[in-house]
């Protein structure tokens, strides 16, 4: 049984740090600041989310497992917040889209500020 | 949604008796407070409340399953060696009205694949969404509105 339970926390934690990674990946890679949200806050909150997860169940009490699902929750919660709030302000400003970039209604639409 | 307030009510009164305030008995007495209105519900009157409960959890197994179907793709994306992006923001008339919904929508939209909401027209008309791949706007739209936007309807209808 604890061996069991040793590799379900183990898989979770290589999994939430691989999505972690990916997600810092993502930021470098990815060309302008909206499609490097799409990294920040899928693939952080599902790597925070999982290690969230493996910490819960490797504690093996309630009390802090009930807590990393607080915390889980909270990340679910702020990150698409952040996210939009940072495009929204980018937009505002003006900051530029990635020069491929096929569509912007935003740009056009008629109860701008 | 008072069937609702009764539940908790009864939850608040078990961890009052058993003397143990902790969330996971407060859950517990939830669970145990559910069955009690569950036995009276045709005398209250509240058939509704177990098919949106029901509803709601749907939602909410639907967004985790949305939730690491994104994360897949965006991680494949950014490890391919020749990413093909094709993003642009495109305009999604609403059909949801009250704020809570708008903004339960918005912030599923942001976290499943491809998407990300930006910003909302002052009169809520309007959701503005990026995407990863803008090819097909018409397919996304139709894919919210089917998936998140109609669960969300039925839930809190």
């Amino acid at each position: 049984m604890a061996y069991v339970v040793a590799i379900l926390v183990s898989v979770l934690m290589l999994g939430g740090s691989a999505f972690a990674l990916t997600a810092a990946i993502g930021i470098l890679r990815l060309p302008d600041l909206y499609t490097r949200m799409h990294a920040a806050s899928k693939a952080g909150t599902v790597g925070a989310g999982l290690i969230f997860l493996a910490v819960g169940i490797h504690s093996g009490d309630i009390p802090t497992f009930v807590r990393a699902l607080a915390g889980i929750l909270f990340f679910i919660l702020t990150a698409p917040i952040s996210a939009h709030l940072l495009a929204r302000a980018a937009h505002e400003i003006g900051y530029p889209l990635y020069e491929k970039t096929v569509l912007d209604d935003l740009d056009s639409r008629d109860d701008k500020a | 949604m008072n069937m609702f307030v009764l539940n908790l009510v009864l939850a608040i009164i078990w961890v009052a008796v058993t003397g143990s305030a902790s969330l996971h008995n407060l859950v517990f007495g939830f669970i145990v407070g559910a069955i009690c209105v569950a036995l009276v519900r045709y005398q209250v009157g509240g058939r509704g409340y177990y098919t949106r409960m029901r509803r709601i959890i749907s939602l909410f197994l639907l967004f985790l399953y949305e939730l690491m179907v994104s994360a897949w793709s965006v991680a494949k994306l950014v490890c391919s060696p020749r990413m093909e992006l094709k993003p642009g923001i495109f305009r999604y008339e609403l059909r949801l009205e009250r704020d809570f919904e708008i903004v339960l929508l918005a912030n599923m939209i942001t976290l499943t694949p491809g998407t990300l909401s930006v910003d909302v027209s002052d009169d809520k008309k309007y959701l503005y969404i990026h995407a990863l791949d803008c090819a097909d706007p018409d397919g996304i739209r139709r894919g919210i509105a089917d998936g998140f936007e109609t669960k969300i309807r039925e839930a809190f209808a």
